[in-house]
């Protein structure tokens, strides 16, 4: 268990700037989740703090030392990976005390040790088997058995449920969640599945491009997203965006969507936006946030904040539990997610209802919330 | 600083350092020996510089000491070798794209056992084939000459080149193939319009060995030719055999460069696809 | 016309698959025929037995041929991969001359064997090579006569042959090296271990497929050796440096004694065979099970 802290850390890869200038602070017994799409440099991140990748400036400190010249094994960390790299020459035993054997603990400590987790994870009639005999599930186990075993002061994991099936992942899912109940041990986790990144973490970090989008709690990031980038990853389907301006009408501040006419306007008083100069912003509504009935979004938003559009539903998805309708609203798609149960008729003009205290409003330019 | 990673680093790059004298070192001895006059070679010793370049053994060494003389020089034998090496490979090599082709792309009844007889070939020791074709050769009357071993050369060049385009084109996609002949291309069509175009890494890795092997040969030269139509290795061999009362040893060095050359050069220029041909039938088996 | 397309692929293949029957199979069975006759100069058809087998193995040079071709075999696999091994490791440390440096160890591979028969016989040379060379240094009293000493021999050709493959081996392993998962090794560096632990412990036991090629390649090319034995010693002094494939032809051109020559020509066969057919038999089955 250990804090982890993270002060301006850069890294090139020859000439390309892979982390540009990662700042981060996490306390003991957090799970931080690293999420982002491929090549953000989540994964480079992870390298770094566990000391397998140089950095070419900044800082790590884990509870509070410096750790930057410090060797892997020597940073007290456990590390998990994709493909669970157990040796293939040794049997399960052997993959999870050779660490142990490194570190030359006594062999009634390494015995100690290994009965227990291995009794935890259920591979005790495993132990004698080598991994090229074992299923995904079974290695990934191992995997996490290695790291366990070491009782270190970070866990950190390299997508370690992106090699399995749906099925395994969710339940693999829930047993890394299990584990961080059980030891509260410090975790970083890289993924780039939103679901379980929401589900897991503590503390988000979104990457994109080597920097942090936003730091956050998941609601935070789920409710608050701090930029487009933010609000487009995490949510599916992803959060809608309604191109238009602000303009203030007599006392009332209003967004316009684009092909609007002056009373097509949204008003957005209790929204207490700061206006931008270039008066061109981003509507953000998530599908979950639309609703079809008046009496649904009062029971939603317990007071009035809601407002009623006019739009044309186009299409429609059926996924089982629910249903994902497309809407053109004056001009711009936006998409609905209902249960299955509700019934829509296409092309048939009707209204919806936008829950105001979801809403979101990006400036146009810098993408940034308001 | 010396701490621990750069001492390591340091034995690292001696070690290896110490490697490369010793795969040099031959290199070396035969090109400053070759530039020496015999005076010198019997003063000095192997690794002393000559005192003044002196190509006087190369120009021994390819085209002899002149009219009168019976020594070997090198030539004839240099431009018999070219007109065996270059037809056999081309053929062979031709001959193992249109096989590998067709043991892969058309799955055909027995195709796998064809290729594992191919296969098993490769591994032959001559000997088990030296005499009858000698006697083959001879029955055809193509005994001593060019078109002799080019014939032997290419037979055996055979299951190598299949080999070869064999594992290349096993991991080409099946799936445009099949796009190919559901749009009505034949055998022919999709060999050359397709297959071909992509096939230039291997096929220039197969040149490039069978270049070498027939090039560098010299179990088959020695048996199915002799006098003025053996190939460069046979010629070489002899000269530096000669029991003359005179040992020059500045030729032989100049002609044993001058007969490494050619493969020496290719392998310079085409080391990466070298090391790729020589390695894609080990590794893969 | 429909059955010319429909058999074109086996059509294409049939030449070469005729010619590999014939010249290669169809020969071998022939001279297996021969050794089992009493042929001297030309092919005598009459069925002998085995008689030529049993003349062969009591005849003492064929015993001095096979020794010499133990010893070289094992000193050539031993130290090609030893000097393979330790090279490929060392490479595999992110060197910036890598490339440099793998053409140097790797050229001899170009040269033909008569090239570097030639070459190492200038430098093993015993009144003007090394032995001259360090008698300048100042140690009058050395001597490096092998080449020409009867015991001795054989272990010049070891030394030319291991110059020549071990880059060769050394290539191969790198390839394979290159191929281990990145991750696991991480995963060794997070335990702890260190740079030799890893190779030893955990990398080379994951090469096992790599180690079994480049034996079976070795051994072939031991096997056929033929070229280098003529161009450094011609099998001498005597037959001291004997090898089966210089037998064989000594027999078969030389003593015109083409029975003897054939039996001495299948042994070669089986032995070769004999470790071939079972690595390519494990090696099909890897790839099937692959599948």
């Amino acid at each position: 268990m250990a804090t982890l802290k993270i002060i301006n850390l850069e890294k090139k890869f020859n000439q390309t700037e892979v982390l540009k200038g990662i700042n981060l602070e996490i306390n003991d017994g957090d799970f931080l989740v690293l999420l982002g799409p491929s090549g953000c440099g989540k994964s480079t991140l992870l390298n770094t703090i566990a000391g397998l990748e140089s950095s070419n400036k900044g800082e790590i400190l884990i509870d509070s030392q410096n750790v930057n010249n410090l060797e892997p094994s020597e940073r007290d960390i456990a590390f998990v990976f994709q493909s669970y790299a157990l040796y293939p020459a040794m049997n399960v035993e052997e993959n999870i005390v050779f660490g142990l054997k490194q570190r030359k603990i006594s062999k009634e400590n390494i015995e100690q040790s290994l009965d227990k987790i291995a009794d935890l994870l259920k591979i005790k009639e495993l132990l004698k088997r080598k991994p090229a005999q074992l299923s995904g599930g079974q290695r990934q186990r191992v995997a996490m058995g290695r790291a366990l075993v070491r009782d270190p002061k970070i866990f950190l994991f390299d997508e370690p449920l992106s090699n399995l099936d749906a099925k395994l992942r969710i339940e693999m899912r829930r047993e890394i969640k299990k584990l961080h109940q059980n030891f509260k041990t410090t975790m970083v986790y890289v993924t780039h599945d939103q679901t379980e990144a929401m589900s897991l973490g503590t503390k988000i970090a979104i990457m994109n491009d080597g920097k942090i989008e936003q730091f956050d709690t998941p609601h935070n990031i789920y409710d608050k997203p701090n930029t487009t980038f933010v609000a487009d990853f995490v949510g599916s389907p992803s959060m809608n965006f309604i191109s238009g301006r602000i303009e203030k009408n007599d006392n009332d501040i209003v967004f316009l969507s684009n092909d609007a006419k002056k009373e097509e306007g949204i008003n957005i008083n209790n929204l207490n936006i700061k206006i931008p100069s270039s008066g061109q912003v981003i509507f953000g509504i998530r599908p979950e946030h639309l609703f079809l009935k008046k009496e649904h979004a009062l029971r939603v938003t317990k007071d009035t904040n809601f407002v009623e559009i006019e739009v044309k539903p186009e299409l429609y998805e059926y996924v089982g539990h629910e249903q994902i309708i497309t809407f053109n609203y004056l001009g711009q798609e936006i998409l609905g997610k209902f249960s299955s149960s509700a019934e829509i008729e296409i092309n048939k003009i009707m209204k919806l209802f936008i829950d105001m205290n979801s809403v979101s409003i990006f400036d146009s330019d810098t993408k940034i919330r308001i | 600083m010396l701490n621990k990673k750069n001492l390591s680093r340091l034995f690292l790059f001696l070690i290896l350092g110490l490697f490369v004298i010793y795969y040099i070192t031959p290199l070396y001895v035969m090109i400053v020996t070759s530039l020496k006059t015999m005076n010198e070679i019997r003063d000095g010793n192997l690794f002393s510089f000559p005192n003044a370049i002196n190509f006087e053994a190369w120009k021994i060494a390819w085209s002899g000491r002149g009219e009168g003389t019976s020594d070997t020089y090198l030539k004839p034998y240099f431009f018999n070798s070219l007109k065996i090496t270059i037809p056999a490979l081309l053929i062979s090599t031709l001959l193992g794209a249109l096989n590998g082709y067709a043991l892969t792309k058309w799955k055909f009844k027995g195709a796998n056992l064809i290729f594992l007889l191919f296969l098993f070939g490769t591994f032959i020791p001559y000997q088990a084939i030296l005499l009858p074709m000698a006697r083959t050769l001879g029955f055809l009357g193509i005994s001593n000459s060019p078109i002799g071993l080019i014939l032997v050369h290419t037979v055996y060049g055979l299951g190598f080149t299949t080999l070869f385009f064999r594992n290349y084109y096993v991991s080409i996609s099946d799936e445009i193939i099949k796009a190919a002949k559901v749009d009505g291309a034949g055998f022919f069509k999709i060999f050359f319009t397709i297959l071909l175009p992509v096939s230039l890494p291997i096929i220039v890795v197969t040149i490039i060995f069978q270049f070498t092997q027939i090039w560098n040969d010299f179990l088959f030269g020695v048996t199915f030719s002799f006098g003025e139509h053996a190939p460069l290795q046979v010629a070489l061999n002899n000269m530096v055999l000669t029991s003359a009362s005179v040992k020059y040893y500045n030729v032989d060095m100049a002609a044993a460069i001058m007969a490494g050359l050619p493969t020496l050069i290719i392998y310079i220029l085409a080391g990466n696809y070298f090391i790729k041909g020589l390695t894609a039938g080990s590794v893969k088996g | 016309m429909y059955w010319l397309k429909k058999n074109l692929p086996k059509i294409v293949v049939a030449p070469s698959f005729a010619v590999l029957l014939w010249f290669v199979y169809g020969f071998i069975g022939w001279t297996f025929y021969v050794s089992l006759t009493k042929s001297k100069l030309l092919p005598n058809y009459e069925f002998w037995g085995i008689d030529q087998y049993i003349r062969l193995w009591n005849m003492p040079r064929w015993h001095i041929a096979v020794e010499n071709l133990f010893i070289f075999t094992t000193l050539f696999i031993i130290l090609c991969i030893f000097i393979g091994v330790i090279l490929s490791i060392f490479l595999d440390q992110k060197i910036r001359s890598e490339g440099f440096l793998k053409t140097i160890y790797l050229y001899p591979m170009a040269l033909s064997f008569i090239v570097t028969g030639t070459a190492w016989k200038w430098i093993l040379n015993p009144t003007m090579g090394i032995e001259k060379f360090v008698n300048q240094l100042g140690f009058e009293s050395f001597q490096f006569d092998w080449l020409v000493t009867p015991g001795m021999s054989i272990y010049t050709i070891v030394i030319a042959g291991v110059w020549q493959s071990s880059g060769f081996i050394m290539a191969i392993f790198l390839a394979g090296l290159r191929s281990i998962d990145d991750e696991v090794v991480k995963a060794a560096k997070v335990d702890g271990a260190s740079t030799f632990s890893i190779y030893f412990k955990i990398v080379l036991p994951m090469m096992r497929p790599v180690f079994m090629s480049a034996i079976v390649i070795l051994v072939h090319l031991s096997i056929k050796s033929y070229d280098l034995v003529i161009a450094l010693t011609a099998g001498g002094p005597g037959i001291s440096s004997d090898m089966p494939a210089v037998f064989m032809t000594k027999m078969a051109f030389g003593r015109s004694e083409i029975g003897l020559a054939s039996a001495s020509a299948i042994m070669m066969f089986a032995t070769v065979s004999a470790i071939i057919v079972p690595y390519l038999y494990s090696e099909l089955r890897r790839e099937q099970d692959a599948k």
